[in-house]
């Protein structure tokens, strides 16, 4: 990447980043949430521009709005620029930055998700085994072909445990050989990176790089699209260990069509939110929703912002932990169910434990917990089978 | 100075006078073509060189390989005849100059030339391309400038053309492989008239296709389709190339409607002639050309030139027909594309 | 000391005010080139009755007000010159209603054109409204207050022309309602006539008169298709010639005059843009064969000529808001442009064009020259356009002279600036009818008798 003090300034701000492509609302999570043009991607970029340049001095409160970015990438996809691509890489190089030289002054919540991970090797503040979620389920053995990487959200939280298991479970109806790291497992670091400390991603990235080369792992699958982005994208910058690595909608995708795994009749209504990590990062728009229409008698909805302009659901670069954009009606979250709701699905779909613990939360404060069900996309399949 | 490769005797001796008598757009008997001929051979005036529409198609009607059209785009830029606005003229003359903005591949001996057409290289992939989609050119540096015809800017191809003839020698290409139609006939016939030798082999991407079709025999499910060609204007500078239309229909299955317009009596796609003579002209041409490919039944409207595609798609479509590329067609045919919408 | 901050945050919640430097910081400066002014707090009302506590306070306390939508006129009109209130209006995003029947809508003070667009699309297909090529987060009362333009500038005169009522609130707090409206709430149709058109004490005053917090809006019918024709001439003295024979065939809906060096496609021509609408395949058909026949001895001349356009390229000419138009702050990598955009008469481009290329090779700047007819042919607007490097300050400075070169160049040949500058606004007082300008004083100082607002802006 290019050094990004010799590009920020070059920021118009036209305010397309705020948008949809077709201006149907404000798409980005931040700046829906708070509605000073600060929080927008122009907002920063002029910001970090002015804080390179000294004309303003580093505050808690610039911290706060540097990290209430959910690196979504609306802004990338929007920004008619030339250097629409390199937005984000920006923001995270200014963070990089800002730790290094503001040691000590980030936000707390954000200290502490990276004092986590550090000390306990995941943000969630747990001290637990990482594969009391497992059930039985196996470790990883040299010649199995996959190995399931469930990442900290799959270890711990309550409903990315469900997920890993739903999706285990699938993996074994359709008989794939599979096996977890178990306790050997470490955090993927995509939010670390993201979050700009660097350092500390390069070591978790090292070691499940190395654990992969001891056992001989050729293919992972992740349960969440943030293991599968920075495994896919950042790992290779950090080895050159070549393991193929796909998410699991990707695979049940692929199971379906090999007629592995088959859906029986199951009417019902489904809307289905792209993840950011897996839409706009990694343009993986078909599979999750061919694996929903693989269910006879489903009905997909589709919000109005959806692929390309899905709108976030505020839990990207560390959110789902630090929750910056929480507590508003404007949380992107809540602003996300309610989108979901109008559609008149009774299952919102998701394919990532973030989206999922963050839009679980919003259904609650939102009061459409009996009206909209939250389950990811193995989910909806294990209940049709 | 370059010098055009023309010989008066020969027109004194043609019996035919076939390049003037077969334009589509004048009307002139022997006769008068005759004497027409012989005032723009003798650097008069001559209605012919006000009213032609630059459709390069006398190249192709001139059996004694005299070059009428060169001489006629010779014999405008001299007299200072506009065949189009000069603001069009001046738009390409600039919109064409090389300003080290090319692109160049992994070039192998054997390249493909893009020209200077940023489709190409979103066509040129798949199995047909397989093993010479990264050996490629493409900019400003190696685009053929046989535009110029049409705006009888001659100077402009004869000062860019060799240069362009020595950057792509330069590169160590033996075999340059077409993709552009109108590349091909500048190589084979623009670049020869003027005594401008080109140091490497060219195919036709025609050629090409053909013989990749041939390796890929197995996997062509015939298509089974109504076709209708549009030959481009450029392809009369390369008319021994038209048998490979044939030649790759019959391969994947494809039947091609009989038409009126077809071979030397095809109509091009009349965009050109838009800028140049007006949209009465242009609208005629393109009427009798479209209700031709509809009458004859087809289903599909084949393009070998993307300019001509970009043109008359959109017409094409609305007459009911499918436009498609003829790279895309073959693509069809092994699979790797569905058909296209109308 | 009465604590400010406290009671603009029991106006609108504390979470819509902020006196921090970041939002000082960026509030405090605009994309172009007239240096940053902070204000002292920000605040995001959500109602006009939240705009009318906010105005009365700062009436009582007399602290600046400047009211502020995308803030994108670029020529420093929501900088607070002297600190106080920016009122960012944009959580104001309600579209109230449109009446189909009477073509109009109401929207409130802080509704983006972008949104207004798809609400239309989405709602009421078979309307439209005037789109500026501002970006999309431009606001409807904003663009009116400037005098902005749209896509159907040409055909219906400034967007401002097109506001069918108002609801503004007024310097010392009370709430007025101009328009058909001020009598029957319900009727939006009309901003004024057949009675004193009041809408003139609002608009074209950059916020100094009040804060407008409701806008009725014009809607046209939205044609099924648009196509795009593009005329080259080499010939700039041809030009007013060539818009008065378009203008004169009406079947037009925008018409941009283009003259830029770069792409090099560009060099050396005028590109003028034509769009044209129609609900069939034959109507559009028809009025390209009218607007060829219209320049056709143009084109037999050689001196000019209609352009095959691919259908590729078509899409970006066609788009609206055009994001072509932000990209020209990025075409030397630099992120900045500013433009001087006089309303000229018609017959006035050549020397304008003239004296663009003047500007450009004196201060060695990159340009372009885009100008919109304006209805129907009366005027039109000539953007002297410079693309600058936020990083070189040395530039900028010099892209400052030629603007001001510009506007004096504007005054001399009769035009009027748009959007004028400070700097800008003050080269008109000097030279205004005094007689014009006493009027202008006297409606400032009934409205606004404590000169809250925005001020620095049209101060005789």
């Amino acid at each position: 990447m290019t050094d990004y003090t010799k590009q920020i300034h070059r920021c118009f701000r036209c305010g397309y980043c705020k948008f949809p492509s077709d201006y149907s609302d404000f798409n980005c999570p931040s700046y829906a949430r708070f509605r000073f043009d600060t929080y927008s991607t122009s907002g920063r970029l002029w910001l970090i521009y002015a804080w390179l340049k000294g004309e303003i001095e580093w505050s808690e409160h610039l911290a706060e709005i540097l990290y209430s970015c959910t690196t979504c990438k609306n802004c990338v996809e929007q920004c008619p620029m030339k250097f629409s691509s390199d937005i984000v890489d920006w923001i995270v190089a200014a963070r990089s930055d800002m730790m290094e030289k503001e040691k000590g002054r980030i936000p707390p919540r954000v200290t502490s998700f990276l004092e986590d991970v550090y000390r306990l090797g995941n943000p969630l503040k747990e001290r637990g085994k990482r594969d009391a979620w497992a059930n039985g389920i196996k470790r990883y053995q040299p010649g199995d072909e996959y190995l399931f990487y469930v990442g900290c959200l799959g270890s711990y939280d309550e409903f990315g445990r469900r997920m890993a298991r739903s999706v285990a479970r699938l993996l074994s109806e359709a008989g794939i050989s599979f096996g977890i790291l178990g306790n050997d497992e470490n955090c993927c670091g995509n939010e670390v990176y993201l979050l700009g400390e660097k350092e500390l991603f390069q070591v978790l990235a090292e070691r499940n790089i190395q654990k992969f080369k001891e056992l001989g792992v050729k293919k992972v699958v992740t349960l969440s699209p943030h293991a599968y982005n920075a495994m896919k994208n950042n790992y290779p910058l950090v080895s050159n260990a070549y393991f193929e690595v796909s998410h699991y909608t990707q695979l049940l995708c692929g199971l379906l069509r090999e007629n592995k795994i088959r859906p029986s009749r199951n009417k019902i209504k489904v809307t289905y939110h792209d993840p950011c990590f897996l839409g706009r990062y990694n343009k993986i728009y078909g599979e999750p929703r061919e694996v929903l229409q693989s269910i006879p008698g489903i009905e997909l909805l589709e919000m109005e912002r959806n692929r390309e302009n899905s709108f976030c659901c505020g839990g990207g670069s560390g959110n789902f932990v630090t929750d910056l954009l929480g507590g508003s009606e404007e949380s992107p979250s809540r602003i996300r169910v309610r989108e979901a709701y109008e559609t008149g699905a009774d299952i919102l779909a998701v394919a990532c434990p973030s989206c999922m613990t963050m839009l679980q939360d919003a259904v609650k404060v939102e009061n459409l917990e009996s009206k909209l069900a939250v389950k990811d996309i193995s989910q909806v399949v294990a209940e049709s089978l | 100075m370059l010098q055009l490769n023309f010989d008066p005797a020969k027109c004194i001796a043609c019996k035919t006078q076939d390049c003037l008598v077969k334009c589509q757009y004048l009307r002139l008997d022997k006769d008068k073509a005759k004497t027409e001929m012989q005032k723009i051979i003798n650097g008069e005036d001559s209605f012919v060189l006000h009213d032609c529409v630059t459709c390069y198609a006398c190249e192709e009607y001139c059996k004694m390989g005299n070059h009428p059209f060169y001489l006629i785009v010779e014999r405008q830029e001299g007299k200072g005849i506009l065949p189009a606005p000069r603001s069009i003229a001046t738009m390409w003359i600039n919109q064409c100059e090389p300003r080290g903005r090319f692109t160049v591949g992994k070039v192998k001996e054997r390249a493909l030339s893009f020209c200077f057409i940023p489709i190409f290289p979103l066509w040129a992939t798949g199995k047909l391309f397989d093993g010479i989609a990264s050996s490629y050119i493409m900019g400003e540096e190696f685009f053929c400038n046989a535009v110029f015809l049409h705006y009888a800017k001659m100077s402009v191809i004869k000062d860019r053309l060799p240069k362009v003839i020595e950057n792509i020698a330069k590169l160590g290409i033996k075999e340059l492989i077409c993709l552009h139609d109108e590349c091909y006939g500048t190589f084979n016939s623009l670049a020869p008239a003027y005594g401008m030798k080109v140091p490497f082999k060219t195919t036709h991407y025609f050629e090409y296709l053909y013989e990749k079709l041939k390796e890929l025999k197995d996997e062509i499910k015939p298509l089974n389709v109504k076709l209708a060609y549009q030959r481009p204007c450029s392809n009369r500078l390369s008319p021994k190339t038209q048998h490979f239309v044939d030649d790759i229909f019959n391969l994947i299955g494809a039947h091609r409607v009989k038409r009126e317009y077809v071979g030397e009596n095809a109509l091009c796609c009349a965009e050109v002639i838009r800028m140049g003579q007006g949209y009465k002209i242009a609208d005629d041409v393109q009427k009798r050309n479209l209700e031709d490919m509809v009458k004859a039944g087809a289903e599909y409207c084949v393009f070998n030139c993307p300019m001509c595609y970009l043109s008359i798609g959109d017409k094409v479509s609305k007459r009911g027909l499918k436009p498609i590329h003829i790279i895309d067609l073959c693509k069809m045919a092994i699979g790797e594309k569905t058909a296209p919408g109308v | 000391m009465i604590d400010i901050y406290n009671l603009l945050a029991e106006i609108v919640g504390e979470q819509h005010v902020s006196n921090h430097k970041e939002e000082r910081y960026f509030y405090g400066c605009d994309p172009g080139l007239t240096p940053p002014h902070e204000p002292d707090y920000v605040v995001m009302p959500e109602t006009t009755e939240e705009v009318q506590q906010i105005v009365k306070l700062a009436n009582k306390e007399k602290i600046p007000i400047v009211p502020k939508g995308g803030g994108l006129a670029l020529t420093g009109l929501v900088i607070p010159q002297k600190g106080g209130i920016v009122i960012d209006m944009k959580r104001m995003g309600k579209i109230l209603e449109v009446n189909e029947k009477s073509r109009y809508v109401v929207v409130e003070g802080g509704v983006t054109h972008g949104m207004l667009q798809n609400y239309l699309k989405k709602h009421h297909p078979k309307l439209r409204h005037s789109i500026p090529d501002s970006p999309a987060i431009s606001t409807v009362v904003g663009n009116a207050v400037i005098h902005g333009q749209g896509r159907l500038t040409q055909q219906y005169g400034f967007n401002s022309d097109m506001v069918s009522g108002l609801e503004v609130v007024l310097p010392t707090g009370e709430i007025c309602r101009i328009g058909s409206h001020s009598i029957s709430s319900q009727h939006w149709f009309s901003k004024g006539a057949p009675w004193p058109d009041l809408s003139g004490l609002f608009l074209g005053w950059f916020g100094t008169t009040g804060i407008i917090t409701k806008l009725g809006l014009r809607l046209y019918p939205c044609k099924k298709m648009r196509d795009v024709m593009v005329f080259l001439t080499d010939k700039i003295e041809l030009v007013p010639d060539i818009i008065l024979k378009l203008t004169h065939t009406e079947m037009t809906e925008d018409i941009v005059v283009n003259e830029q060096p770069l792409p090099p496609r560009m060099k050396g021509n005028i590109y003028i843009l034509i769009i044209i609408t129609g609900d069939s395949d034959e109507e559009l058909d028809f009025k390209r064969k009218i607007i060829w026949d219209a320049l056709w001895d143009i084109f037999e001349s050689r001196d000019g000529g209609f352009l095959s356009v691919p259908a590729d390229m078509k899409p970006p000419l066609l788009e609206m808001p055009s994001r072509d138009v932000v990209r020209f702050a990025d075409v030397r990598k630099g992120g900045g442009f500013e433009y001087s955009g006089p309303i000229i008469p018609l017959e006035k481009y050549p020397e304008f064009i003239t004296k663009q290329k003047e500007l450009v090779s004196k201060y060695n700047l990159s340009y372009s020259a885009t100008s919109r007819v304006i209805a129907g042919g009366h005027c039109m607007m000539y953007a002297f356009a410079f693309t600058f490097n936020r990083a070189d300050p040395d530039e900028m400075d010099r892209i400052r002279k030629a603007l001001r070169e510009a506007a004096e160049f504007t005054v001399e040949q009769g035009g009027m600036m748009w959007k004028p500058t400070i700097e800008e606004q003050k080269m008109i007082i000097e030279r205004m009818d005094p007689n014009t300008l006493k009027i202008m004083k006297k409606i400032k100082e009934l409205l606004d008798p404590n000169g809250i607002m925005n001020p620095g802006n049209w101060e005789a």
